[in-house]
């Protein structure tokens, strides 16, 4: 008997109970379908987050002042320009690129009636590409600003629509900051909210000098902002910081460290490990509810031996070889599973076409192989046990049961 | 009448063994304890190539039992069985489904069609199994149809079928591959007058075309029809010889 005969056989058995089989499909189309679009969408929101953490600035590295633990048994030094210097020093420091000292600190702004609560940032112009900030209108202060101490400032997107409103230009006005006078010199692309540690888009920029000297006085620094040469370069900087301000603060232990280093790397490492553990809760969930498809299958198709177990005895009379009978219902099951696996993969990837807020499902192709693969495994698993029942069966308890 | 590809396992053997049937003391018990039905008792029963036998006896008896032993869709409890010289205990599953679709065609008191399935499909099923090719396949079941007078009926389901023409689809199907050995567990049970005769005529015409038919029947007539009735009684068999 050919499988071209088994097949047909199959088909028609298929046919012969329609909505059973439709009934029977959809379990299996829901777990690949969910395989897929779980996947997909643990794949997206990864994806969406480095891109998120690239917009971070890939190559700067962040130093913020701590408390060291009780252990350490002081209170730690603050963050300097002392320390600044020291890390800007090409010998020491071969791979860090520059280096800026920052001072923040929350103000308001004024600017005739309208008010902004925002956060003042004063450092150097290398904070610019360190914090990978990118200039709207007007102009980056300068070197020389800097050496002035010159009153000028650059609005975030957020602060100018508080003060001046959406889209307009306010560069050469002046706002006043907790009452002090800075001139407006540019204006700064919106980030949408960079997914970091504040939202530099309430930020207000000014040399690092016109803070210290009119607002915040000449003291510590809130943060140091480095950049490394290069990407690869990056964990080479961060062990080069680590050195230079251990040396510096007297620190032996790494624990009592009084300052702390942050990086994209670090966070895109973090979040790389978290998602990877999403996306592998997701795929668990969308596993189990294919199991529980292939279960319906093999519910259904031993109480389709079940059902047709007098057809089973008439057709071994008539002289079926045990193998006949296990093809055809092993068939029906595969057909069932791999049917139902193809319109699966086509429901998943119809999902993954609908935008979630920010980001989009993103198919992983590994997925849809491993899906397909599940499914066709389902159908000869789960089909087989009834298949064997079926083609074991005796002819004669085979007839005798109604 | 008999097709030329009448080649199954132990064709060879054909023209060397003179009994189709050779049973020796066979028998079958259901169950165990003190539930056990002793429904077969040492049963010896040879049948003749070419032989038309029929089996009576009270209902009950057991002579479904042996004619399910006789069509290999039982296997016996204790006993030997050679079917043209063969011994049905040493084949395995297999090798019997190949022996049930070559050497023997059974017809059932209660017909068993296949549902929702037509007539010509129904009489090719056994074709198929023997791995027959389409075509051929084809001609054989319209042929089989024809010769039990329901060529006009090839693609009706079971259910647009009368009892008769539902038992002569099933006769058609046992006769399509040729078999030496026909057996029928009263095939006119279920029957009105008119479509026993037609059966019966039937069956006529097969013995006399060489067949080896074994029949159970309840009807003293039919059995009238055969050349040796035999009777079970209570799981054992006596010969009552040539009927008057
Ligand atoms: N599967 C079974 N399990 C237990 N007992 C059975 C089984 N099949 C048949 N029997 C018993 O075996 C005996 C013989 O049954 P069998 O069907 O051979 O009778 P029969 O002669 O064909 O009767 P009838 O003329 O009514 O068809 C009966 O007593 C019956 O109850
Ligand atoms: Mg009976």
């Amino acid at each position: 008997m050919s499988l071209v005969e088994i097949v047909r056989f199959a088909l028609r058995g298929l046919w012969a109970n329609r909505l059973r089989s439709l009934l029977t499909m959809l379990g299996i189309i829901i777990g690949i379908a969910a395989v897929i679009l779980l996947t997909a969408l643990g794949n997206g929101a990864s994806q969406y987050i480095q891109s998120q953490i690239a917009g971070l600035g890939a190559n700067s590295i962040t130093v913020l002042p701590r408390q060291p633990p009780q252990s350490a048994g002081t209170d730690g030094r603050p963050l300097t320009t002392a320390d600044v210097d020291a890390l800007s020093d090409p010998q020491g420091a071969p791979d860090i690129a520059s280096v800026s000292g920052v001072v923040t600190s929350s103000v308001t702004v004024d600017a005739g009636r309208a008010s902004s609560g925002a956060t003042i940032v004063g450092s150097t112009p290398s904070y610019f590409p360190g914090a990978n900030v990118q200039i709207a209108t007007g102009r980056a202060y300068t070197e020389a600003d800097v050496a002035a101490g010159r009153k000028v400032a650059l609005l975030g997107a957020t602060v100018v629509e508080d003060l001046f409103g959406v889209g307009a230009d306010p560069v050469g006005r002046t706002v006043l900051v907790n009452g002090v006078p800075f001139d407006v010199i540019g204006t700064l692309v919106p980030s949408g909210n960079g997914g970091g540690l504040s939202n530099p888009d309430e930020n207000v920029l000014t040399p690092l000098t016109a803070v210290q000297g009119s607002l915040t006085g000449f003291g510590d620094l809130s943060q140091i902002v480095v950049q490394a040469r290069s990407t690869e370069g990056q964990a080479a900087a961060e062990t080069e910081v680590n050195s230079i301000l251990d040396r510096r603060h007297g620190i032996d232990n790494a624990d009592d460290r009084d300052y702390q280093v942050i990086s994209a790397r670090q966070l895109a490492d973090v979040l790389d490990q978290t998602l990877g553990a999403f996306t592998l809760l997701l795929a668990a969930i969308a596993a189990i509810s294919l199991v529980v498809g292939g279960i319906g299958i093999t519910n259904i198709m031993l109480v389709s031996v079940t059902e047709r177990t007098r057809e089973i005895g008439i057709r071994k009379a008539l002289g079926a070889p045990p193998s006949a009978i296990l093809g055809q219902f092993l068939v029906e099951s595969i057909i069932l599973s791999l049917v139902g696996g193809a319109i699966g993969v086509a429901v998943g990837y119809a999902g993954t076409l609908v935008p979630l807020g920010d980001f989009r499902p993103v198919v992983l192709p590994s997925a849809v192989v491993a899906a397909v693969a599940v499914s066709a495994a389902i159908g000869i698993f789960f089909g087989a046990y009834p298949a064997r029942r079926a083609a074991r069966l005796r002819p004669i308890d085979a007839l005798r049961r109604e | 009448m008999t097709s030329p590809d009448e080649s199954g396992p132990g064709a060879g053997q054909t023209l060397a063994v003179e009994h189709v049937i050779d049973v020796r003391g066979l028998s079958k018990v259901y169950g165990e304890g003190d539930t056990a039905v002793h429904a077969l008792r040492d049963v010896d029963l040879t049948v003749r190539r070419g032989e038309y036998v029929a089996v009576i006896g009270q209902s009950g008896s057991g002579k479904s039992t042996l004619l399910n032993m006789l069509g290999c869709l039982d296997a016996p409890s204790s006993g030997r069985y050679l079917l043209e010289g063969l011994d049905v205990a040493y084949l395995d599953e297999r090798q019997q489904a190949v022996l049930r679709n070559r050497q023997i065609g059974f017809i059932f008191q209660a017909f068993n069609l296949i549902p929702r399935t037509n007539a010509l499909a129904q009489v090719e099923l056994p074709l198929v199994y023997a791995g027959v090719g389409r075509r051929v396949r084809r001609e054989r079941a319209e042929a089989a149809l024809a010769l039990v007078g329901l060529s006009e009926r090839a693609d009706h389901r079971p259910n647009q079928l009368s009892g008769g023409q539902q038992q002569r689809v099933a006769v058609a199907r046992a006769l399509v591959t040729g078999p030496a050995l026909l057996l029928a567990d009263e095939p006119t049970g279920n029957l009105d007058s008119t479509s026993t005769g037609d059966v019966l005529a039937l069956f006529d015409r097969l013995h006399a075309a060489g067949r080896t038919i074994v029949l159970i029947t309840h009807d003293d007539e039919v059995a009238a029809r055969a050349e040796r009735v035999v009777v079970v009684t209570d799981g054992r068999l006596h010969e009552v010889g040539v009927p008057g």
